[in-house]
């Protein structure tokens, strides 16, 4: 791992009584959130809670009510809050000559990816697959990538802008069970070693238990947060998770 | 037979001209249409055509090629803002609204049994292109040009994930309407020498047989414009010796390059 910065625990991102609603529907309502810079915090829940909602709410990708707030705790002082994003998939069929220069120049520079290849930004994309050791997968499709290949690329894409907040929606096909364990392993070190905060959706309750800080439990608005061990054996985590406790 | 006989006809000369302008620009926007899956977007486009020049006439606009722009480009809106509003698939509201439109055109069109002055545009005639029409294909060229330097990376990201792009600040929805617009654009502008029946032929095939053999986005285009050129002028000088009519010609043409590079694709497992 390169550029190694502590994390200085003096920021944080504070989310506000976010709510969401699209149409008639209250998706999300009355959010709060803290979350502290170099802790991993990981979302819960049944299918259709409102993870992937409350995900792209905090990107910006819909609208919301309430406030996102990102304070540096030394003077108080608000500044830009810089977040990655990396999405569960990419949309890419089979033969589509999208290699993964193509994909990452194209979300991080001007130079035209269909006429040349800029030196400048294929020396960034180099270095930042170095962190993943994905530097090798440069020049091959993304359509060809492994789940686990595609997710290194994505995190080493996601970290290009140095960001503040990393939002990850954990991927649920492609990935054994050694990936899996890699991917969470990646994820732990990165929040270690960058100034980073880490929101993950996850599926997987035992990865969860072992590698989260802090576990949300979203139906609607967050049920129950806390620690892993604290929110597991709480009443509101039984009821979604009734076999929750032995899969962990 | 000579070679470059055909050179002493102006309205050949003109012909190639076109050919030499369209081809190209086809073979740009062929990749993205490809790519995103709108294939069937474009050919509703070609379709509605009919009903752009139905309105024209309804309306009593003498010159209907115009009426026919501003009837695509609302078409072109309309369709991209159905689609992601309704929840049915995409492929099932074009069909709808094509096929609606397209009976529209026709009806109005076949009022006193005069459809036969129309006919002309379902296979088009390249023959027929003026200098002054030249200049305009040209004119579209450049600003096609101007929008794939500066905007294809944000389109291309648009078009591998939404709200990764839109969480990098690139407005989705701009770039979606604006690229439908151009496309709406260049398919009517070319509609009249190209044909309804055949355009979207000569939009999708190029592309297609070039992402059969590409990994990149360069080699994708550059393939995409060779493949349609090479289509492009053989087939108006095999129409011009054997005597058929130029857009079939060409599509054929094309279409056995991609037979071929979906061959070689598959022998070497790109």
């Amino acid at each position: 791992m390169r550029k190694i910065i502590r994390p200085c625990g003096l920021h944080c991102i504070k989310i506000n009584h976010l709510g969401v609603t699209l149409g008639k529907q209250e998706i999300l309502k009355d959010i709060n959130l803290h979350i502290h810079c170099g802790s991993l915090n990981a979302v819960v829940g049944r299918n259709g809670a409102g993870k992937s909602t409350l995900i792209r709410a905090i990107l910006g990708d819909l609208p919301h009510t309430g406030t996102i707030e990102f304070k540096d705790r030394e003077n108080g002082h608000i500044q830009k809050l810089k977040m990655g994003y990396v999405p569960q998939s990419m949309n890419v069929e089979k033969q589509t000559p999208v290699s993964v220069y193509d994909m990452i120049a194209a979300y991080q520079s001007n130079v035209p990816v269909f006429l040349t290849r800029g030196k400048k930004i294929r020396g960034r994309i180099l270095e930042h697959l170095q962190i993943f050791e994905a530097e090798y997968l440069l020049d091959q499709q993304v359509c060809n990538l492994s789940g686990g290949e595609l997710q290194r690329v994505l995190l080493s894409m996601a970290l290009m802008d140095d960001p503040n907040l990393l939002l990850l929606d954990e991927p649920v096909s492609g990935i054994d069970q050694n990936g899996m364990e890699l991917f969470y392993h990646t994820i732990y070190n990165l929040k270690e070693h960058y100034d980073l905060a880490v929101i993950l959706i996850s599926h997987d309750l035992a990865y969860v238990r072992k590698y989260a800080d802090k576990v949300i439990l979203i139906d609607q608005t967050v049920q129950k947060q806390g620690g892993a061990r604290e929110v597991f054996a709480s009443p509101e985590f039984q009821q979604v998770f009734p076999y929750g406790k032995e899969e962990a | 037979m000579e070679w470059f006989s055909w050179l002493q006809y102006d309205f050949m000369k003109y012909a190639v001209l076109a050919i030499l302008v369209i081809t190209p620009l086809f073979g740009f926007m062929g990749t993205m249409i490809v790519n995103r899956k709108m294939a069937f977007f474009s050919d509703a486009l070609g379709h509605s055509a009919l009903t752009g020049i139905a309105v024209g006439v309804v309306l009593g606009v003498n010159n209907t090629s115009i009426s026919m722009v501003i009837f695509a480009v609302i078409f072109a809106l309309l369709l991209n803002q159905i689609s992601s509003r309704v929840s049915a698939s995409t492929d099932t509201v074009i069909s709808v609204f094509s096929s609606c439109s397209i009976a529209l055109g026709l009806a109005i069109l076949s009022r006193g049994g005069n459809f036969s002055k129309y006919s002309g545009i379902l296979v088009g005639d390249i023959l027929s292109i003026t200098p002054e029409e030249l200049w305009y294909l040209a004119g579209i060229l450049a600003v096609v040009a101007v929008f794939w330097l500066f905007g294809f990376n944000k389109l291309l990201a648009v078009s591998l994930n939404r709200t990764l792009a839109k969480s990098r600040h690139i407005s989705a929805g701009w770039m979606e309407n604006l690229f439908a617009v151009l496309t709406a654009l260049i398919v009517m502008v070319s509609i009249k020498w190209i044909g309804i029946l055949i355009i979207n032929a000569l939009l999708i095939l190029p592309a297609a047989s070039s992402a059969n053999i590409s990994e990149n986005m360069r080699e994708y285009h550059f393939f995409a414009v060779l493949f349609s050129m090479f289509s492009g002028i053989l087939g108006i000088l095999v129409s011009y010796y054997v005597n058929v009519a130029t857009g079939p010609t060409i599509v054929i043409l094309a279409s056995i390059i991609y037979f071929m590079t979906y061959w070689w694709g598959r022998r070497n497992n790109l």
